[in-house]
């Protein structure tokens, strides 16, 4: 199965040349880094060629890496109810540059382009409403960068004078703080309680 | 003049038997004059626990705690406790689930629509002081910060019985407060 999925890869490579940068197989998962400007056209393929038939885009979304020079990677997820098959498709861009919007391949990529510029500031180009989406009125900055603080510059209360709900800068009684540097989904290496006499499963 | 009904709330709260000799000697006065005499504000007080509208305000996973309560199960409508589609026809609002900063204004538009006297009743972690989100960007730290609350239900979410102590701490509080005027 996993070698079928890897020469599929290829296939999709091959039939669209030069849009295919690079080819990963992540928990064997088929995963494409295409070309920014591609991403249109390896869509419609994606969705319109009888051998993949990807149907229905299930996700897209951001993510952050602020140490890179092309700062953001647009996830896109589809699904083919028809091969039974997922493909995963990874743009790269930056604060600068849009991506061109799918929406004209997915009308259903409307909202999680709306999502991604919301959390991340990732723009898209001739997307029909690039409004925010889910964050407030007037929210100012990109929550889900990894340069936004956790609890953000404002919040709101009830003022008693001008009688409506105002904003303030933010002020916390206590910080956030996490203790938990050994967490066991980060792979800590201790003894678990009950553990100590056992040989098995010591780092 | 005969039996004074002044205490009747408290002796309607769900819980202790029934005192029968009194409720008898109240039913006999009925029959022979065919009016009780109560204090004013005993009567009010007893027409305000009895009938509290609430408005729901379900924003999170606590809604369906808050629907439970008001289910056949557990029926706050028992206690007169029910449930409004309109803030303008209901005294008690129910806070239940995470208040955004998105939603906040809109809270406080709703609780401005309720007449007076009004309650709202904190339920849930989230509600009480931003729970589990508190250190979010788009959460309030408690629904205190936005409207005035009366009861706080802690709990993650609160249980349906946790939601109907509170409205009878409620109940309970408006019988002590007492007065006509909030």
């Amino acid at each position: 199965m996993t070698q079928t999925l890897e020469d599929f890869g290829k296939e999709i490579s091959d039939a669209l040349p030069g849009a295919v940068l690079a080819q990963t197989m992540p928990l064997g998962q088929l995963t494409l880094e295409v070309a920014s400007i591609d991403i249109v056209r390896t869509m419609k393929f994606l969705r319109d060629d009888p051998g993949c038939a990807f149907a229905v885009l299930i996700d897209i979304c951001g993510v952050d890496w602020p140490q890179r020079a092309k700062r953001f990677d647009v996830v896109y997820h589809l699904l083919s109810l028809t091969k039974n098959r997922r493909i995963r498709l990874k743009v790269q861009t930056d604060e600068a540059s849009p991506v061109p919007s799918v929406v004209g391949v997915f009308a259903a990529a409307n909202w999680f382009e709306r999502e991604a510029f919301d959390m991340y500031g990732i723009t898209f180009a001739d997307h029909p409403d690039m409004r925010r989406l889910l964050t407030d009125y007037g929210f100012s900055g990109y929550p889900m960068r990894k340069d936004f603080p956790l609890s953000g510059y404002v919040e709101v209360h009830y003022d008693e004078e001008v009688k409506r709900v105002v904003y303030r800068p933010v002020e916390l009684v206590q910080e956030f703080r996490d203790f938990d540097f050994m967490s066991p989904w980060e792979g800590a290496r201790y003894v678990l309680p009950g553990d100590e006499k056992s040989s098995k499963g010591r780092g | 003049m005969g039996v004074i009904a002044s205490d009747n709330a408290s002796r309607s709260v769900a819980g202790g038997p029934p005192d029968d000799p009194y409720f008898k000697a109240m039913q006999a006065e009925f029959r022979e004059k065919g009016f009780l005499v109560a204090n004013a504000d005993a009567v009010i007080n007893w027409a305000r626990t009895g009938s509290l509208m609430w408005m729901t305000f379900g924003l999170a996973c606590c809604a369906v705690e808050m629907i439970q309560a008001s289910m056949p199960r557990y029926d706050l409508e028992r206690f007169g406790f029910a449930p409004r589609g309109s803030p303008r026809q209901s005294d008690v609002m129910i806070v239940a689930g995470t208040l955004t900063n998105k939603m906040a204004p809109a809270l406080r538009k709703v609780y401005d629509q309720m007449p007076e006297p009004r309650y709202v009743i904190s339920m849930g972690s989230c509600a009480n002081g931003g729970g589990y989100y508190h250190y979010s960007y788009a959460i309030v730290r408690g629904c205190d910060r936005i409207v005035p609350v009366d009861i706080y239900v802690p709990g993650c979410p609160p249980s349906a019985e946790a939601l109907i102590y509170g409205v009878m701490l409620l109940q309970r509080k408006i019988r002590r407060t007492g007065n006509i005027d909030r």
